[in-house]
């Protein structure tokens, strides 16, 4: 079993286009859903809040990691720190990283999350992120709202 | 025939990825993954490890739930347990769903 998520898509737009939905930081709030307190920038930390409905309680917190336009934009983060109780602030974070490069019909993304073998043994944090019905049940009433 | 079963606590998939993060286990588990119990002894002219190495692997394995130990007699018996695989899976596929999510918002927010 891998320890990571690795996803690629082909974007019917130029990798420009790609390059600053990911790291303008409102364009990159407005489709992750989140409302970022500021612009990304390499090595600093990147606050906010995400936006989904029911859960405008949970902060968005990240380190920029990396940001080679247009090329390589990581940060990392630790992957659904959605309990406002549990400090995951002393977990080991996972890394998120897109790979961008420039294809004949646009922009081939590359996302790759890693890390998850060294997640910690808090049982707490890890139940409440397994909390299965309830957290998919959500993403999948988003998913139906939002594409009909 | 007298067997009493130990299972580790449940575990999240942390412990269950950290004990799989090593070629060893992996490879004990492998073996064990026939659903067939095996003693240290077994295991360890199975796989050409010596009975210590196999002894502490084990351990690992059976702290993270991967393994159960039976003992029948004097011996010692180890069987694959598979939930624990299964609750890892299921970690990663809801943190994959979720990025499938948000990349096909992505891509309707380039290609509009």
């Amino acid at each position: 079993m891998s320890d990571r998520i690795e996803k690629s898509i082909d974007l019917a737009a130029p990798i420009e286009t790609v390059w600053r939905a990911l790291t303008d930081h409102n364009e990159f709030g407005a489709w992750f859903r989140v409302k970022l307190d500021g612009p990304f920038v390499a090595g600093e930390i990147s606050t906010g809040h995400i936006t989904y409905p029911g859960y405008e309680h949970v902060k968005w917190r990240a380190v920029v990691q990396t940001m080679e336009a247009p090329r390589l934009f990581s940060f990392t983060w630790h992957p659904y720190a959605v309990d406002p109780a549990v400090d995951y602030s002393q977990e080991p974070p996972t890394l998120v990283e897109f790979r961008l490069e420039p294809t004949p019909t646009g922009t081939r993304l590359t996302l790759v999350e890693s890390g998850f073998d060294a997640l910690p043994s808090n049982r707490r944090a890890l139940a409440l992120r397994m909390n299965d019905g309830g957290w998919t049940q959500q993403m999948e009433n988003i998913r139906s709202h939002v594409e009909r | 025939m007298s067997s009493a079963r130990l299972h580790a606590p449940a575990t999240g998939p942390a412990e269950v990825f950290a004990a799989l993060g090593d070629p060893t286990r992996l490879s004990l588990l492998a073996n064990l993954s026939d659903g067939e119990a095996r003693s240290i002894t077994k295991l360890s002219a199975d796989t050409h490890l010596t009975r210590q190495a196999v002894t502490k692997h084990l351990h690992v394995l059976q702290q993270a739930g991967l393994v159960s130990r039976a003992r029948i007699g004097r011996e010692s018996r180890f069987a694959y347990e598979p939930a624990p695989v299964g609750t890892a899976k299921a970690y990663l596929d809801m943190v994959s769903a979720q990025w499938d999510d948000a990349l096909s918002r992505l891509r309707r927010h380039v290609e509009r």
